[in-house]
């Protein structure tokens, strides 16, 4: 009677599943070990093979043609910027303004409107974006140009934008913006001069993520910046970026390129750690503004 | 009085100001899709629904069908998850249930923040020159044509690329799998492993395939680096270590070139079909992982 009360407990069953269980706690740490090693191949394979092609030359001048040693991506840094530069001024303020609208309006019908929008927007792939922004703004043009790029851009920015600010906004406490209007100030100050400027770090945060997300896109730029080897200041003419001038480099057959298009691969992939990193240090700092 | 009204007159610009940003984006969505929609009708009028199901890309005799790129795609995308799901799962696992905090952890973590910042260009160039020639001996050695580049060599890069994406998305959710649940199997004298595999998996299940969902959206769409190593082969692909061409991939490589007409109304027609596609897997993903928000688990 008292022997089916107790369980029965078989050695061998015990460790059976003991070893079953130190055996997948192995496998997921392999596993996981086995996942970041194509980083690190990735990583030393850059240093590699880029690191000889980066002197200060590199940065300031022209890609010399096939043959002749030496050159630099100066048109790429230049046209990346002037892209950033574009996509930024397009994209930020609608970006924070549809982010502060859905804040504000959580629930409404417009809201969740919205809302499903930026989700499908976040969700077109980029070589889609590049053949809409061809449509609506290379061929009206009749050629392609920086400014195209930039727009290509900046509709892969907003929905990062517009989802950081509305997530900052609403971490902010509503007693801060009850204390603003109780105070007689009218809506639109209590937006500009409070609750804006208490989200500012977690804005500039999602500013600058975004920003490193869009600095590495090449598809939708195919068809709209195109590329240029040349310096270009203008707006209205193609222009090289550094991730366009990595790929038409690695896929042309010459040794001098690809050389060139790794030095350029170091310059854009240290580029976007630093944004990462500066964003980090931003929401460090937001996240410390808040537990004080 | 009058500094009221004016308040109060700002106040109403100031809000359709931000509900008119709001409204912005609404539009510009209905933009997209008109403008995509549009720009494909000369190939709708011509192929009809043909064009999903005709092998033909001929752009001579302008007879043009999508099928080698809509199987191209869903190929390289669905290895590429398989290849990645065993990887992305521990990572979840080792990051959400294992040692949410620790060095090592926090090393695994930032590594894979890292390597999603890696853009899709740079991971195609490595691709290209390193392992190209791996994947060439590989297919020496099986005494298959030694291409090197196809729907396989694709894949891997692929599959290393979404690891960031699904593992994020599940290891939120098996974070939220209540204690209780855990501590009430262990007390029951559960090792760990059961507790994963009969607790917390059954538990995240939602949450994990909408990770994979997520990831299968971003592999669809992937464009640079699969460019780069599928090869541009205009047919449907034989082995997974044929050459072919995804629905991105044929865009990327054809679109400067295209002839305006029924060529270039093509390409926007199968960018119509890959947005559609893209757009449906990521709404369904959502939706799994707003319900998932919402009830708080399970």
């Amino acid at each position: 009677m008292t022997n089916k009360l107790s369980i029965e407990l078989d050695p061998r069953q015990i460790r059976r599943r003991k070893v079953l269980n130190t055996l997948f706690s192995a496998t997921i740490m392999i596993l996981s070990i086995l996942s970041i090693i194509p980083l690190f191949l990735i990583l030393t394979h850059i240093v590699k093979e880029g690191f000889s092609a980066i002197k200060p030359e590199f940065l300031v001048s022209l890609p010399k043609p096939v043959g002749e040693p030496g050159g630099g991506i100066a048109n790429a840094l230049v046209g990346t910027i002037m892209l950033i530069s574009i996509a930024t001024i397009l994209a930020l303020p609608v970006g924070i303004g549809a982010g502060l609208f859905l804040a504000e309006h959580p629930k409404s019908k417009m809201g969740e409107l919205v809302r499903l929008s930026v989700e499908v927007l976040q969700g077109i792939p980029s070589i889609v974006i590049g053949l809409i922004v061809y449509m609506i703004c290379v061929k009206p043009i009749g050629n392609f140009s920086a400014l195209s790029g930039g727009i290509a851009l900046a509709i892969m920015m907003l929905p990062f934008i517009v989802r950081t600010t509305e997530e900052t906004l609403k971490l902010i406490p509503t007693t801060l913006k009850e204390a603003s209007l109780a105070l007689g100030a009218p809506y639109y100050h209590t937006i500009l001069q409070v609750i804006l400027p208490a989200g500012l770090n977690g804005i500039i945060t999602g500013v600058l993520v975004s920003i490193a997300r869009i600095a590495g896109e090449t598809a939708p730029l195919l068809f709209t910046a195109f590329g240029n080897p040349f310096m270009n200041m203008n707006p209205l003419k193609p222009i090289a970026t550094l991730p366009h001038l990595i790929f038409t480099y690695a896929i042309s057959p010459y040794d001098d390129w690809h050389a060139l298009a790794w030095g350029a691969a170091i310059i854009l992939l240290a580029f976007i750690l630093l944004l990462n990193f500066g964003a980090r240090m931003v929401a460090g700092k937001f996240g410390m503004d808040h537990s004080a | 009085m009058t500094t009221t009204k004016t308040f109060n007159q700002r106040d109403l610009i100031f809000k359709k100001g931000i509900a008119l940003n709001a409204i912005g984006i609404v539009v510009l969505l209905a933009v997209i899709f008109v403008t995509i929609l549009f720009s494909s009708r000369e190939s709708i009028s011509e192929f009809g629904l043909g064009f999903v199901f005709s092998q033909n890309w001929d752009p001579i005799g302008l007879n043009f069908g999508a099928l080698p790129f809509i199987v191209g795609t869903m190929l390289t995308s669905i290895l590429a998850l398989l290849i990645s799901l065993p990887f992305s799962l521990a990572i979840a696992l080792l990051l959400g249930e294992y040692s949410p905090k620790g060095k090592f952890t926090g090393f695994v973590r930032s590594m894979i923040e890292l390597m999603a910042g890696v853009p899709s260009v740079i991971f195609g160039f490595w691709g290209l020159y390193y392992l190209v020639p791996h994947i060439r001996n590989l297919q020496m050695a099986l005494g298959i044509l030694p291409y090197g580049v196809g729907i396989f060599a694709s894949s891997v890069i692929l599959a290393i690329m979404i690891i960031p994406y699904s593992s994020s998305v599940a290891r939120e959710v098996i974070t939220m799998v209540p204690r209780s649940l855990k501590e009430a199997a262990y007390s029951l004298g559960s090792t760990r492993f059961e507790v994963i595999t009969k607790v917390v998996l059954p538990y995240a299940r939602s949450g994990i395939i909408a990770g994979i969902l997520l990831s299968l959206g971003r592999a669809i769409g992937e464009t640079m680096a699969v460019t780069m190593l599928i090869g541009n082969n205009n047919e449907i692909p034989k082995d997974i270590f044929a050459p072919a061409n995804t629905m991105a991939s044929v865009i990327a490589n054809e679109f400067a070139e295209a002839q305006a007409g029924l060529h270039m109304s093509s390409l926007f027609e199968i960018g119509l079909l890959l947005f559609i596609i893209s757009i449906v897997i990521n709404l369904i993903g959502r939706l799994v992982i707003h319900s998932i928000n919402k009830s708080g688990g399970k």
